[in-house]
């Protein structure tokens, strides 16, 4: 192959990387307009940081992210405790589930978020047998289920994958020989060895669940996307850094799973 | 001697007795909770679709689906909007993997490339909307540039980012990042030699395409159509975030009905996401049957 | 003697400053079996992409049958290729696999079925038409490989390392089939590989490479026993390499520990009390007396190696420690470790190292 690379391969990557690279650059830009006390200028328009401190310094941006960050691993440990019990004992005992499952994972990307939050309301209303909406808990509890079930496909193949470069029933004889139980084997053995794994779901989970719009607001729930939305109608260079701010989050979530991977192990240390 | 039979015969009836049960036990929360907040509701809706406010089955609420034109012009919008952006999103989204896997770039391209994709995917919602206002809205970046600096005024030819095709560029944002993230491990997966043998047995470049490269490719590069079609379809916080309720996509008008704006009738908007299950799922039917149909040499 | 069919005429192939290929001169005659062999690196895989048309040589030129090829494409030199990872389609059948190259070329159904069945008969897979690659183990997929590049009835046949992704016994079978089916083709062949025992076994000429330059061109026979270069008698075969010092240049006389030898071959001009490197194959030496054998030497046994159908023995010779091979022989008992003996061999096989 030709050093440097072929003309048409620059060439698409570089429509690529304007059409990509644009918006960041003028959502900054949208951000930093700022007539009053500008820091610097460029072509007569003045800029400034100001409005990241008008946004950082909101009471209600403070507390729909706090909130939202909660919810974030509030789903990530019911995803965790759903999962990775599941997919460990399918490999280990149930391997012919394994298609069922994965079926079932993959749900979520076929169901709209929308639709799954429509049927939580109409089946666990107040007058349900199981009343999620009667209580404010509950329905932070419904949110949090919610998300799970958003992130669940995402979930299962990270810990899936991880647990295909771990050979599960040489170490569960391996434990089991020594005296552990089930709760110990799975804590304590497998966990431990698809940690990498579940790291890299749980900050996807993060990155979808941090900003998530649908379930929050139908659920009237204060959360970061609901709390976004509303400030967009209201302001007008607020929603710009928002939308900064929101980049740089998953970009953070992303580098977090792209610097785990590096410590994932590649294949299964088996014999044969 | 004694010692050991006892500890046989606690131990043996112990581990026969409960074997079946334990091994479901196992996956029981897995399916509860799949049932309790992914089936039932599901189901609850797709039922509802079907009855009456008296519970007595009907077609009428499925009928009015078809008859209200303003119902019927959101299902064709989102179907719009999802179609292109899913179809240019994978073309686009496979060229860049083509770029990058086969185009002979440095490798600091391609890592930047997926890393980028890995976010931009991720990066939908609200701040997506956000981020297009500020290019291409009326006082966006690239407007304003175009107007200044090339005379050109966007919003005067007729441009209008509220639009259904605004809404395409818009979701191309994180469709295209998303195929590629998807397609560049299959495309990993076409070996060099395979060119290499397709020309030493005196195929042309179209031919090698035609007859290896397009079919191999064609089951991943359709089943990724169609993830990004549903992803698109049942896509609104980016839409709502962007124009309000003023667009009229399924999903707003779904949103919308459960909020008690409009409609008013709890049974039509059962049919509405009854419809908008049976598009995403008749999608995939359609891609699981392609696959198991005209794939056979997929393993 | 016919002209060559392919000639390879100094050829020369730089990536940037890095030299792979230098000065590379190369006749085939028509129907010839020869072999490139060395080791991974050593410029011979890139020789074979330059006769298929993958990379273009620096230098030099590149003859297929008296017309100058150098500048052909790939799919215009009428070849046939064989790769080491099989690349079969994967999407294609067996069948659809071998007629490949019938159908670029335009050929019709009817001839593009009866060559199929012709070639599915040729590597004995007659049944296997409708299966897809997945469904064949590694040996049936190259024997496949093998069937679709020779479907279109090439002048040349290239293999690159087509037997080394392969399990040991299938490699043993597949090589002597490609070489009958050869044969039977008369198909001008060249084969890369790092496996000398496959290049022995299976070439009419090899070519032995090492750091890009052509270190040997010759006959499997005297490549083992004529070996040219330092390099080519340690890679090819084991040798037991013996430190001696020149006694007496004239008529070879050379020192080897405590026991003075004679050399047939050439000293190339070493003087009196020159350090000068032998070489002894392990097979060309024997424990004691043996017909034929006119040198000794003398040392202690160390290690004896049952290997069924010969004894691999070690003799410490004081300095060094050799190996030599004796036949397996249910009558007589093998060498005791530890015993004194004799090892002897035919000064006319000592080989002097350059």
């Amino acid at each position: 192959m030709r050093k440097g690379g072929a003309w048409w391969a620059w060439l698409t990557f570089a429509i690529g990387a304007t059409y990509f690279l644009v918006p960041l650059i003028a959502t900054l830009e949208f951000s930093m307009r700022q007539r009053n006390n500008p820091v610097f200028s460029l072509f007569g328009q003045g800029y400034s940081f100001g409005v990241f401190n008008n946004v950082f310094g909101d009471p209600r941006f403070q507390q729909t992210f706090t909130y939202s960050v909660l919810a974030a691993i509030f789903t990530i440990l019911l995803g965790v405790l759903i999962v990775v019990p599941t997919a460990y004992w399918v490999r280990l005992r149930m391997p012919y589930l394994r298609p069922v499952i994965e079926f079932v994972t993959l749900l979520p990307l076929v169901i709209p978020a929308i639709v799954i939050v429509f049927g939580y309301i109409r089946m666990y209303g107040s007058n349900s047998m199981l009343p999620f909406l009667g209580t404010t808990g509950g329905t932070n509890v419904l949110l949090v289920i919610g998300y799970a079930v958003l992130s669940l496909p995402y979930m299962y193949r990270a810990v899936d994958t991880g647990l295909r470069t771990v050979d599960v029933p040489t170490l569960t004889e391996a434990a089991q020989i020594l005296g552990a139980g089930w709760t110990t084997i799975i804590a304590r053995v497998i966990l431990p060895n698809v940690l990498i794994a579940v790291l890299s779901g749980a900050f996807l989970t993060f990155a979808i669940v941090i900003g998530e719009f649908t379930m929050a607001s139908l659920l009237n729930r204060p959360a970061f996307g609901p709390y976004m939305q509303n400030l967009g109608a209201n302001r007008a260079y607020e929603p710009a850094a928002l939308a900064i701010i929101a980049f740089a989050l998953t970009w953070g979530c992303m580098a977090m799973i792209q610097f785990l991977s590096r410590y994932a192990p590649r294949s299964a240390n088996r014999p044969n | 001697m004694t010692e050991q039979t006892n500890v046989a015969t606690m131990a043996t009836p112990a581990v026969s007795k409960t074997r079946l049960p334990t091994q479901w036990l196992g996956v029981t929360p897995f399916f509860l909770f799949a049932v309790l907040f992914l089936v039932l509701p599901t189901m609850y809706l797709i039922i509802g679709a079907f009855q009456n406010s008296d519970g007595q089955f009907t077609l009428a609420n499925i009928r009015q689906l078809f008859l209200d034109p303003s119902i019927r012009a959101s299902y064709w919008v989102s179907i719009k909007i999802s179609f292109w952006s899913a179809v240019l999103g994978a073309l686009v989204g496979l060229a860049i993997a083509l770029a990058i896997v086969r185009g002979g770039l440095p490798n600091w391209v391609r890592s930047a490339t997926m890393t980028f994709s890995g976010v931009a995917s991720n990066f939908a919602g609200v701040p997506l909307a956000f981020a297009f206002i500020s290019t291409l809205g009326r006082l966006g970046l690239v407007t304003i540039i175009l107007r200044d600096v090339f005379g050109l005024n966007l919003y005067t030819t007729g441009f209008n980012l509220l639009s259904s095709y605004g809404l395409i560029l818009v979701y191309l944002y994180f469709q295209i990042p998303l195929m590629v993230v998807i397609i560049t491990p299959a495309l990993d997966g076409l070996r060099k030699e395979w060119g290499e043998a397709a020309a030493t047995l005196g195929a042309t470049p179209w031919q090698f395409w035609r007859m290896v490269l397009i079919p191999v490719l064609w089951p991943s590069f359709l089943g990724t159509v169609i993830l990004l079609f549903a992803n698109a379809f049942g896509a609104i916080a980016t839409a709502y975030a962007f124009t309000g309720s003023s667009l009229n996509i399924v999903p707003i008008l779904l949103y919308a009905q459960i909020r008690g704006d409009v409609l008013n009738d709890p049974h039509l908007g059962y049919a509405l996401a009854f419809g908008m299950i049976f598009i995403t799922g008749v999608a995939n039917t359609f891609y699981i049957w392609f696959r198991t149909r005209s794939e056979r040499w997929l393993k | 003697m016919a002209a060559p069919f392919l000639s390879i005429q100094h050829v020369k192939k730089s990536f940037g400053d890095n030299t792979v290929v230098q000065d590379f001169n190369l006749d085939v005659e028509p129907g010839e079996f020869v072999s490139f062999l060395g080791p991974s690196g050593c410029g011979k895989t890139t020789v074979l992409r330059m006769v298929a048309g993958f990379e273009e040589p620096t230098a030099g030129k590149i003859f297929i049958a008296g017309k100058d090829v150098t500048n052909l494409k790939p799919n215009q030199r009428n070849i046939g290729m064989v790769f080491q990872a099989y690349a079969l389609f994967p999407n294609l059948t067996v069948a659809q696999n071998i007629a490949f190259g019938l159908k670029v070329a335009g050929a019709s159904k009817a001839d593009q079925d009866k060559r199929v069945a012709e070639m599915l008969n040729i590597i004995k897979l007659p049944q296997l038409g409708d299966r897809y690659p997945y469904q064949l183990s590694g040996g049936q997929q190259q024997r496949v490989a093998l069937a679709r590049a020779l479907a279109p009835s090439p002048k040349l046949l290239l293999l690159d390392e087509p037997l080394s992704a392969l399990d040991a016994k299938v490699r043993v079978s597949l090589r002597d089939e490609i070489r009958s089916i050869q044969k039977r083709l008369g198909i001008t062949t060249i084969f890369v590989t790092h496996d000398q025992e496959e290049a022995l076994s299976i070439s009419d000429r090899i070519v032995v490479m090492y750091g890009g330059v052509a270190e040997q061109v010759a006959t499997p026979f005297e490549i083992y026993n004529r070996p040219s270069t330092k390099f080519v008698a340690n890679f090819v075969g084991t040798l037991n390499v013996l430190e001696g010092t020149v006694v007496d240049p004239a008529l070879g006389k050379v020192r080897v520990n405590n026991d003075e030898i004679a050399v047939k071959h050439s000293l190339n001009g070493a003087k009196r009390g020159d350090a000068v490197s032998l070489a002894l194959r392990p097979e060309a030496m024997a424990l004691g007396d043996y017909s034929g054998h006119d040198t000794e030497l003398h040392g202690k046994i160390t290690d004896v190696h049952f290997l069924g159908s010969v004894i691999r023995v070690r003799v410490n010779l004081g300095a060094e420690t050799i190996a030599l091979d004796t036949f397996n022989n249910s009558r007589t008992p093998p060498p005791t470790i530890g015993d004194s003996t004799k090892v002897t061999f035919a000064s006319n096989d000592v080989l002097v190292l350059h």
